[in-house]
């Protein structure tokens, strides 16, 4: 393992800064122009950026959990991704104090004259979401702490006993995850249409969610490699496996959403059909459409043949893409609950900016205090001598 | 030995890494027809190899695109043309329902195609013969060494020079294997393997169903014939009356049917009911067509009550008596409906619009054997002088 710590160029920490500033300034111009129209964005942003950065804890604990070597060598990398977590809380923050702007179940008004969310008020009202997000955050968050820490134990110990112990935690993480990824679905999208439910919304989360942190990931190890930041020896075999991935995750979403609309389709009962009918009505049926495209045929074409994943290029293009999709995505199951029609504007680009620059700040400040790969990880050398 | 062609010559080694390294250089000395043959996948072998990519990947591409177009073709035709059925009231192509099957076929005829042509031209169906077959190089690296030969195929082929060369690797064990003398012949078509299936084939359906029908007295799959549902006449536990079948609720009018509307009226009301169909051909042919299936076997097809039931039965009376002319229709249509005498009632048989329209052939009938002089059409009679 010679692995020689290289800076990351202080360019990128500059960049970082003036996309947090510029999206600052954007957001807050957009919140002093329309509170309730910044305020769907901002919810926009809390599940696009959620994505992102707990997907990339779930490719932590995946790669625990299955014992995966290949990805070994560029953990660091999800790590970091995944170390933004407390910007949940910054997001969320703007969101609960606008919360009867954005759902009607926190209008006691609409409540009262309405029976089904009558019912409803023991789950969805405002102390208990606050509740819920609190606890979701904090578990994922000590998940985060205890992965990292017994990570970056391993770099001086070279203990693998941490190995085993992240093992252990990565295992009551997978169905904890999975259970606090659907509640959270449903507390923040499937609750914007109260009277809706679809039970497969919260799979169809934790899918967006995973794809999102796969390709974040994939695009920041393939460019830090290909600058030469990570190891030599990480090459085609690993961005391989990085495209197969999301070509299958890819896939599964294709799977999980058609799953969805079908058996809604179907059986054609008005409670369940009210949602996609109000992405079918106007100018969302073209981005419904455009769903179809974005989320799965470009990136599956894109994907497809052996070359498309082994080739560097092609792989960051998709990945970008794939992210790009994830914020499509993640409008189009927010937007239709606050306007009649497609609607772009500066509000829409002011929270997707500040994201990407945040992430770049942090990214930059883990990569300066540590390794950029595990250096200590007993399965770094297998993960080096990966081949397919 | 001398007249025997060369197939290949062949080295072993011990690790993956020698044979990777081996299979590195044997490419690198410009040598392509050759082959490396492990006891286990060895990561990496086709980059060491210098393998082009296999064409297999166009072939898998090739029959899933064939079985996805054919899927939804199929589903289109036979739910638009061949046979459509409403199905939930959704459209005839309902093509989100066709996805699910459309994917399965895709996999399906992906898979076979896959499997049918790496067989039939990888492998060369149906010859399985092979000149390394029962070799100890074969044996070898079957169990636990790493195998190199290079075909005489390879335009630089020379035996020894290779196996200089193979020395050179570290090969051990290093042989030349000859093509067998006469032409391999095709095993899979020899008739005692072909007679082997055939008895599998058979014992196992044999065992199977004596087994299943005879030794265990089961039925293989009764879950349909065995249904908790009220079978129609026969008995029945569910109902304390012990019959299966239900009367309808008092007062049911069956889907298309109209019960007789004068029941119980008197005959004074009866006198005045008029026919309400206009007396046009279409509608005499009609009631004609029903006078033929259901009046007739008495009547009479003239209502001369001549039928062939003439002696066998009471005998009918005839429709053209005076006192049948004299009858409104709607006394007609009572005696149909509700029957007189002998005749049984026809409400349940014959609607009431064709009863209607019977009633009109009766007076075409009737009118045919007393016609009256202003009947005849005198333009289209020619009068002798």
């Amino acid at each position: 393992m010679d692995y020689i710590k290289k800076e990351l160029p202080t360019k990128i920490n500059k960049i970082g800064w003036i996309l947090t500033l510029a999206g600052l300034l954007i957001v807050i111009i957009s919140y002093l122009v329309d509170v309730q129209r910044t305020s769907y964005n901002n919810l926009i942003a809390l599940i696009f950026f959620s994505g992102i950065a707990i997907g990339a804890l779930i490719l932590v604990a995946l790669e625990y959990l299955a014992g995966a070597v290949w990805s070994t060598p560029m953990r660091r990398v999800s790590e970091f991704l995944a170390s933004s977590l407390p910007f949940m809380i910054i997001l969320a923050i703007p969101l609960f104090l606008n919360i009867h702007n954005l759902f009607q179940w926190a209008q006691p008004e609409l409540v009262k004259n309405d029976l089904a969310l009558q019912h409803k008020s023991a789950y969805l009202n405002v102390p208990f979401i606050a509740i819920r997000f609190g606890v979701i955050f904090l578990i994922f968050y000590s998940f985060y702490v205890i992965f990292v820490r017994n990570s970056r134990k391993q770099d001086t110990t070279k203990d693998q006993r941490l190995t085993k112990i992240n093992l252990k935690f990565s295992a009551a993480f997978m169905p904890l995850g999975a259970i606090l990824l659907t509640l959270f679905a449903i507390d923040w999208m499937m609750s914007l249409v109260p009277h809706w439910y679809s039970t497969i919304f919260g799979f169809y989360f934790i899918t967006s969610t995973l794809l999102a942190g796969l390709a974040a990931t994939t695009y920041v190890a393939v460019t830090l490699n290909e600058k030469g930041y990570l190891h030599p020896s990480i090459g085609e075999d690993h961005y391989y496996s990085y495209g197969a991935l999301l070509f299958a995750m890819t896939n599964f979403w294709a799977y999980i959403a058609f799953s969805q609309f079908m058996l809604i389709w179907y059986a054609n009962i008005p409670e369940e059909t009210t949602w996609f009918l109000l992405r079918w009505t106007g100018s969302w049926k073209y981005l419904s459409v455009g769903m179809v495209l974005v989320r799965f045929a470009i990136p599956y074409v894109g994907l497809l043949s052996y070359n498309s994943k082994m080739n560097p290029k092609n792989l960051k293009r998709i990945a970008i893409f794939i992210l790009f999709a994830h914020l499509f995505d993640t409008y189009w199951l927010i937007m239709p609950s606050y306007s009649p029609g497609i609607i772009f504007s500066f509000y829409e680009i002011g929270f997707p900016v500040l994201i990407v620059g945040v992430i770049i700040l942090v990214f930059y400040a883990q990569a300066k205090k540590y390794n950029l790969v595990p250096i200590g990880d007993p399965k770094l050398q297998r993960g080096l001598d990966f081949h397919l | 030995m001398e007249n025997k062609k060369i197939y290949t010559v062949t080295a072993l080694f011990d690790t993956p890494d020698e044979i990777t390294d081996a299979a590195k250089a044997t490419a690198g000395a410009g040598y392509t027809k050759f082959d490396i043959n492990t006891p286990y996948p060895v990561h990496g072998m086709e980059k060491a190899m210098k393998l082009k990519p296999s064409y297999l990947g166009y072939v898998t591409l090739f029959f899933g695109l064939s079985g996805a177009a054919f899927a939804m073709l199929f589903m289109s035709w036979v739910s638009i043309y061949n046979y459509p059925l409403v199905i939930g009231g959704k459209p005839f192509f309902s093509w989100p329902a066709f996805v699910p099957i459309t994917f399965e076929v895709t996999v399906l005829s992906a898979a076979i195609g896959t499997v049918g042509v790496l067989i039939a031209l990888m492998f060369r169906f149906p010859n399985t013969a092979h000149p390394l077959h029962d070799t100890n190089y074969m044996k070898k690296v079957s169990a636990d060494k790493f195998g190199l030969n290079i075909t005489s195929l390879d335009p630089l082929f020379d035996e020894n020079k290779i196996k200089e060369f193979f020395k050179g690797l570290g090969g051990k064990e290093i042989e030349t294997i000859y093509e067998e003398d006469k032409k391999a012949e095709i095993k899979v078509f020899d008739y005692r393997f072909i007679m082997t299936l055939v008895l599998v084939a058979i014992v196992t359906a044999g065992t199977t169903y004596f087994v299943l029908n005879k030794l265990l007295y089961m039925q293989p799959f009764t879950w349909m014939g065995e249904q908790d549902k009220v079978i129609a006449q026969s008995e029945s536990n569910f109902y304390n009356d012990g019959f299966s079948m239900r009367l309808p609720v008092e007062g049911t009018v069956a889907r298309g049917y109209l019960p007789y509307e004068y029941k119980g009226a008197p005959d004074s009301v009866i006198k005045f009911i008029s026919n309400p169909l206009p007396f046009t051909k279409d509608i005499i042919e009609k009631g004609k067509m029903r006078f033929d299936t259901y009046c007739s076997p008495c009547h009479g097809y003239f209502g001369q009550s001549d039928s062939r039931l003439h002696d066998q039965f009471p005998k009918p009376p005839t429709l053209h008596s005076d006192k049948v002319r004299n009858w409104p229709d709607g006394n007609i249509y009572n005696v149909i409906t509700n029957g007189q005498n002998v005749m049984p009632s026809y409400e349940k048989q014959i609607s009431r619009e064709d009863r209607w329209a019977i009633i009109h052939y009766v007076r075409v009938l009737q009118r045919s054997l007393n016609a009256k002089d202003s009947d005849i059409d005198t333009s289209q009679v020619k009068r002798e002088k």
